[in-house]
């Protein structure tokens, strides 16, 4: 945006004010990863901590990382696995929604076929309906699947809701009709015209789509509550809650600490990685 | 080989009473290897009419043969055709040489085939250097010529055009123009030539459709359809600058000008229209001289020279030529010439001259046009 | 809403292949839960299952005579509101001075979209022990400066603490749509309203903030779904709905009635009361965006 008024003041004003906002945005991070460097000693008997770093950072993490115990004799359950879970169930709920989305955006608009419309009203009602409103339900359907605790009763429920296929569907829209046109007098058949043109005119899209919902999985928390019992199949962000022993009895809060950073280093990486994608997508999507 | 055959052709949208009809009746033959414009106004059916042919919109009554084959139920790809889109429709994410490879490489056709063809499609078009790049590194002249590319190496039996030349500018269009000429000349293959510059038509093809509504105003060679036009529509559409077009009514050896009872064009109507108030006078620009000097001007026999008085308002300089605006009696008229001719005044009245030959006549009403019948 | 393409293709099975997969992911774990969800929400049975009754309404007259229920619908109403205001209202103005800046922009969002990255569990665990009456830093500091900080027993706390974790993780999302909100206004308005005399905050009032509202609209609609559903995980976090049911918002309270009292058919009758307003809400936003795009 042009300067309208070259005031000097404003100017430093609104970088100080920026730089207050990512302060203060940041200052939860900074915390934690402060007290993921300390002991448990420091943070509960020694309040308020430091602000500065400790240095148990390496002992905390692999705690965190492997299990063991804590300096109040408590277990505390290895982090790796669950993050493993975390991973597996996001890339699975990322990569299965963007196909299956695909398929059908590309069904929907480039078929004519009998009951059109009422299907994607169908799945359009979908995005009406977030897991939340309907946990009682859908965790009988999940169980009489025989599906709790497995990879496939986490990643199944939330694959198929209709976000992705209207990204998709908004985007196949601006595709030009010639485009088709030209194919189709090349001879290409749709799955050709399909794997051909669309896909590689889609990556940009997918992109975006895949680092939103590749935290929308892994950020899933109520639905894992629900359906799984056994410690093997948490994902990380209940393992965490999970360390949180209620109340204001002794935590071992630089465990829960390290534990948090290492739960939002990967979906921040994906962000900051793909961020320019992630950022072009995430406001093309509901335009 | 690549014949072309339209019988009773209709395109209809819609059904019942919110039918719209946008192609009536039509039946025409184009043989093989011929050069066929189909030209008229915006909305006049055109594209849909070539659409038809090449398989994106459904036929609704009639038939369509390609070489003699019904193509009806046929898909695009089976008919044989190829098609240059007005926007091109290159492939934005495909290399140049990939965009004339696509439909060869779905047809399954060997790779040192596609490498050959692409690359002496490349050499006419000279393309040959920018085979790597992608559409959007390529200036708007550059991309047209490889959606010919595109065209040409699937060797069809017919060519599809659909205003191909409409997004270049102006001198890139007339250069193009001369190349596609020269490109039927190399490969004759049949084509079908949309435009709605009539400019282009008279100068690319050897027969042109004049489509206006739906409706075929006239099939013929661009000379025919500019000596001859079956249609007042026709007259006003091909030429430029148009006919000018007057009303009246007909009397034995004048034609009084419509609401100016006593404005008369010393002239010979048809025979049988004498008498009618429904009758409209057409003359092309060029056919008028200005008689400056006094006596004839126009090296015509005495009995077909015409006499007319003239009012000029205002003079356009256009190069190679001159249009001189101005009014016979109220009714607004011009007429051209050569630059080497004299100045006419800035105004005032002068004699012009018509050939009694060059008149053409169009019922009113019904806008066809009636012959003159010399008694 | 389908829209009428030209060119299309005419397979007849294809299509039904393609879409196979979703249709049978939201037949099976959408509409069928839902549809049971409404059926059990007129439905009266015991935790065993072994006694079903057909009740008509009654489960929702229940709720609505329940003064835990709308204590509950209060919660949710003013936790809301909270989250919306404050979450659009930092949100615009962190955008309005990233969009002024010409130096470090990309530093700038960088580093304030990062918490989009961040689990509203985890959001809910950090902010819980920030502010953890022992051992939290910042219940420290305000207890230094004289407030007695104890969310986990005054209900005013602990609602001002979840408000703030969820305030906290919703930044990244508004601020990313109302910078772009900003970039796609044409400078040269702002520039002419300049020229006309319109100082910096008449400029924003009258011009930005207007072209601004649609984008606005979106995002309180966005951030009120947001504030009904996603933060579930913050609240189990940092309250567990306490104390005792204070900060228990309704998609919590579904949770707690229908998984922890068991009480099936008051879970599933609140299970379809948000439904409706989730409907509604998506119906209102829906119809805006589409009016919007004739803009």
């Amino acid at each position: 945006m042009a300067m309208v008024e070259n005031r000097r003041f404003l100017t430093v004003l609104t970088h100080f004010g920026l730089l207050l906002g990512v302060l203060i945005v940041g200052f939860p991070l900074y915390v934690t990863v402060i007290a993921s460097t300390q002991t448990a000693q420091d943070i509960v008997q020694n309040a308020p901590m430091s602000l500065w770093p400790g240095s148990h950072f390496w002992e905390n993490y692999q705690t965190a990382l492997w299990g063991g115990q804590s300096e109040y004799g408590s277990r505390i359950a290895p982090a790796l696995p669950m993050l493993g879970i975390s991973l597996a169930s996001a890339m699975i709920i990322a990569i299965g929604k963007i196909l299956i989305s695909l398929l059908s955006a590309f069904a929907i608009v480039y078929f004519r076929f009998p009951l059109r419309s009422f299907v994607f009203w169908m799945i359009f009602v979908t995005l009406m309906l977030p897991v939340e409103v309907r946990i009682g339900p859908t965790y009988e359907v999940v169980a009489n699947f025989g599906l709790i605790d497995t990879m496939t009763g986490l990643t199944l429920p939330l694959i198929a809701s209709a976000t992705a296929t209207f990204l998709f569907r908004q985007f196949f829209l601006t595709v030009p009709d010639e485009l088709l046109e030209a194919a189709r007098i090349d001879g290409a058949s749709p799955m050709q015209f399909f794997r051909d043109h669309l896909l590689p005119l889609s990556a940009t899209s997918m992109a975006a789509l895949f680092v939103i919902q590749f935290i929308y999985g892994w950020n899933q928390y109520l639905w894992p509550l629900l359906m799984t019992t056994n410690e093997s199949m948490y994902p990380i962000v209940l393992g965490i809650k999970r360390m949180l022993s209620g109340g204001d009895a002794a935590n071992e809060w630089n465990v829960v600490m390290a534990t948090a950073i290492l739960a939002t280093l990967p979906p921040a990486a994906v962000v900051l990685l793909m961020q320019k994608w992630f950022v072009r997508g995430l406001v093309d999507t509901e335009k | 080989m690549g014949s072309l055959s339209f019988r009773a052709v209709q395109k209809t949208y819609g059904s019942g009473s919110r039918a719209v009809q946008v192609i009536a009746g039509l039946d025409m033959e184009v043989a093989d290897g011929e050069f066929v414009a189909i030209v008229g106004p915006s909305g006049c059916g055109k594209s849909t009419l070539l659409r038809m042919v090449a398989g994106l919109e459904e036929i609704t009554l009639g038939e369509i043969r390609i070489d003699g084959r019904i193509v009806n139920g046929l898909e695009p790809s089976e008919r044989d055709i190829a098609m240059v889109f007005q926007n091109y429709a290159l492939y934005p994410h495909m290399s140049v040489f990939d965009n004339m490879a696509y439909g060869l490489k779905i047809a399954g056709i060997s790779r040192a085939e596609i490498e050959q063809r692409v690359g002496s499609a490349a050499r006419i078009l000279e393309l040959s250097e920018l085979l790597a790049r992608k559409p959007r590194q390529l200036s708007g002249g550059q991309r047209q010529r490889v959606a010919m590319g595109r065209a040409i190496v699937r060797k069809p039996k017919v060519f599809l055009f659909d205003e191909p030349l409409s997004n270049l500018d102006a001198r890139l269009r007339a250069q193009t123009r001369l190349e596609m000429r020269r490109l039927h000349l190399e490969l004759g293959t049949t084509t079908l030539f949309v435009t709605h510059d009539q400019v282009e038509a008279m100068t690319l093809a050897q027969r042109m459709m004049v489509m206006n509504a739906g409706v075929v105003e006239q099939i013929g060679t661009p000379e025919s359809v500019y000596a001859r036009p079956a249609s007042l529509f026709v007259a006003g559409f091909i030429g430029s600058p148009p006919m000018n077009l007057l009303a009246g009514r007909a009397e034995p050896d004048g034609f009084i000008l419509k609401g100016q009872a006593d404005i008369r064009l010393p002239c010979h109507p048809p025979h049988g229209e004498i008498g009618s108030s429904n009758l409209i006078l057409g003359v092309r620009p060029e056919h008028v001289r200005i008689a400056t000097t006094p006596g004839s001007v126009l090296s015509v026999p005495d009995q077909e020279r015409l006499d007319w008085a003239f009012q000029v308002d205002l003079t356009e300089m256009l190069g190679a030529e001159r249009l001189v605006h101005g009014r016979l009696g109220a009714a607004p008229f011009t007429l051209r010439q050569e630059t080497a001719e004299a100045v006419p005044p800035a105004s005032g009245r002068v004699r012009v001259q018509v050939d009694q030959r060059d008149l053409h006549w169009f019922d009113a009403r019904t806008g066809r046009r009636v012959d003159a019948a010399h008694p | 809403m389908t829209s009428e393409r030209q060119s299309f293709f005419r397979n007849r099975w294809l299509p039904w292949l393609l879409i196979a997969p979703q249709l049978a992911i939201v037949v099976i774990f959408f509409f069928w839960p839902a549809g049971q969800a409404l059926y059990q929400s007129v439905l009266s049975e015991d935790a065993f299952g072994t006694s079903v009754q057909f009740v008509g309404l009654e489960n929702f007259v229940r709720l609505w005579n329940d003064p835990g229920y709308l204590a509950s619908f209060n919660t949710t109403a003013l936790f809301s509101s909270l989250v919306a205001s404050l979450g659009l209202s930092v949100s615009l103005l962190l955008a309005v001075m990233a969009n002024r800046v010409v130096r470090g922009a990309l530093f700038y969002r960088t580093l304030l979209i990062w918490p989009y990255a961040v689990a509203p569990v985890v959001a809910g665990v950090l902010w819980t022990f920030m502010f953890a009456p022992s051992v939290g830093i910042v219940s420290a500091a305000l207890r230094h400066w004289g407030l007695d900080w104890n969310h986990l027993l005054n209900p005013r706390h602990a609602m001002a603490l979840i408000v703030m974790a969820a305030v906290w993780k919703q930044i990244s999302y508004n601020f990313l749509f109302f910078l772009a909100g900003l970039q796609s206004i044409p400078p040269s308005l702002i520039e002419a309203a300049a020229i006309d005399g319109a100082g910096p905050w008449r400029r924003f009032w009258t011009i930005v903030f207007p072209l601004l509202s649609p984008t606005a609209f979106f995002l309180l609609v966005v951030n009120v779904i947001y504030a009904f559903f996603d933060t579930f995980a913050i609240v189990d976090a940092v309250t567990r709905g306490g104390p005792g049911q204070e900060t228990s918002i309704l998609v919590y309270k579904v949770y707690f009635d229908g998984f922890k009292a068991l009480d099936l058919g008051g879970s599933a009758a609140q299970s379809v009361i948000l439904m409706a307003i989730v409907i509604g809400l998506t119906v209102v936003q829906f119809r805006f965006i589409e009016r919007r795009v004739q803009y």
